[in-house]
């Protein structure tokens, strides 16, 4: 145990995903070795995140005003929405430079041993979205394992019927590497969902 | 029991195990790891790190997913063990996610035995094997999710010494059929046992309750809706009482799914 600011940082630092006590404290001492600059602009940005930072109103991503960039940009196609658990996963698609339509973020997956059901995540948000017969094709690209998968097979229940086009993001062989290596799950789903090249 | 594998040369003996397990549950853990809750056949339930899961270039991720059986090689940590091998021997997770009933149906079971196997390292062969028949049926489609779901509540909860009866009185033995029920008691109970406020069942849902039990699906598969939705919420209470805590994934249960096409490709 620390003096008191010492240990109250300690605590804090312990509290945030991932960081147990030896790097809370790692991290505590490292800020107290710091330029104190370098300190007040962390502690400027952790403010600012929190005072400007909000969810985008239409597709639930990170916004600094009611709508987020994506949902701004008059350029994007208003035909596709692109279903993701998280904001982060706008950011890991958008570095792809191939979609080009709009964005849902659920908000999570359905998880029924977490006690996480439909009525938890942003889907009636998403269906009403579909109402005006604007958007013709809903891609899921919810997370590959058995939560994300779940999810998409619910929600593709809940859009079929309402004539929209819904689509899966291919699962397979991760580019650059062995095929020797690769499971018989992926592999197996590697050639379900393989292409012609040539005919 | 873990043996040590190793020799000259190599970085010391490394205590290692290899087991056949059911994947229960995974939690992430730093940037790209999990912590794997499996029930195992030799060992008990045990909790390991798989490191390097969540990579797209993970090897063995696919195959350490909820529902999965696998046989896999763990060695011993001080706190943890962690995932060194899997191979698949129940590929379950994909039948049962692509279909929102099954997964909704498979969530409770492995939430149960996570309870019913509490302690670590302590041997439940019976609770493995009860456990991987029902993963085999729910994903092979073989009857409808719920009955399966039902009836492997009440399998489990007998494995674990709270079996209830359905036909003689649960306090006095005498013989049945009998009208009501308590939980409390232990199912079925005669006029004279019966405790205040005991709910009186259709007999047809104490005929479906004792085949669910019992694995008779000839009876159990052609109970009516009626039956089955009263069967589940004497189930369902039954269970939470005995494990005295909620089952939070049985009230996510999708019970509006019809009865799915037989997958004879799963059977094992």
């Amino acid at each position: 145990m620390y003096e008191g600011a010492v240990q109250d940082l300690i605590d804090e630092l312990g509290r945030l995903p991932g960081v147990g006590p030896k790097s809370a404290q790692r991290i505590a001492f490292h800020l107290l070795a710091a330029d104190a600059a370098d300190v007040r602009r962390l502690a400027d940005a952790l403010l600012e995140v929190k005072a400007r930072v909000r969810f985008c109103e239409v597709c639930g991503n990170v916004a600094e005003s009611e709508r987020c960039r994506v949902c701004l940009d008059p350029r994007r196609s208003d035909e596709v929405i692109c279903v993701v658990e998280e904001p982060k996963d706008v950011v890991a698609i958008e570095r792809t430079r191939e979609f080009r339509g709009r964005y849902h973020v659920l908000g999570g997956a359905i998880n029924p041993i977490e006690n996480v059901g439909p009525d938890d995540l942003r889907i009636k948000e998403l269906l009403g979205r579909l109402a005006d017969g604007r958007v013709q094709e809903v891609i899921l690209a919810t997370d590959p394992n058995v939560e994300g998968e779940a999810t998409a097979t619910y929600l593709a229940r809940l859009m079929v019927p309402m004539g929209v086009t819904v689509s899966r993001l291919a699962s397979g062989l991760p580019v650059g590497g062995d095929l020797e290596y690769a499971d018989e799950v992926t592999l197996g789903r590697a050639f379900e969902g393989r292409r012609v090249v040539g005919r | 029991m873990p043996t040590r594998v190793g020799g000259a040369g190599d970085n010391g003996a490394v205590p290692l195990y290899r087991d056949d397990a059911i994947v229960l549950r995974t939690q992430k853990l730093g940037e790209a790891d999990r912590i794997v809750t499996l029930l195992t056949r030799e060992n008990g339930k045990v909790r390991g790190v798989a490191k390097g899961v969540r990579r797209t270039s993970s090897r063995f991720g696919a195959r350490l997913e909820p529902f999965m059986v696998v046989d896999v090689q763990l060695h011993v940590g001080r706190s943890l063990d962690t995932v060194t091998q899997v191979e698949t021997i129940g590929p379950y997770a994909r039948p049962i996610c692509d279909d929102y009933g099954l997964y909704t149906a498979g969530a409770p079971m492995l939430e149960a035995a996570d309870r019913l196997v509490d302690a670590e390292r302590e041997p439940a062969v019976q609770q493995f094997w009860l456990l991987s028949g029902a993963l085999r049926a729910l994903a092979g489609r073989d009857h409808a999710p719920s009955l399966v779901l039902d009836s492997y509540l009440l399998r489990a909860l007998s494995v674990a010494g709270w079996a209830p009866s359905f036909t003689d009185c649960a306090r006095c033995g005498a013989p049945g059929p009998h009208h009501s029920f308590s939980v409390a008691t232990g199912g079925a109970v005669c006029a004279r046992c019966r405790p205040p406020g005991s709910p009186a069942p259709a007999p047809e849902t104490f005929a479906l309750l004792a085949a669910l039990l019992t694995g008779d699906w000839a009876v159990a598969d052609v109970a009516d809706q009626r039956h089955r939705r009263e069967a589940s919420g004497l189930v369902a209470a039954y269970a939470q009482y005995y494990l005295e805590r909620t089952l939070r994934s049985l009230r996510h249960v999708d019970r509006t799914v019809p009865v799915p096409a037989h997958r004879p490709d799963l059977e094992a």
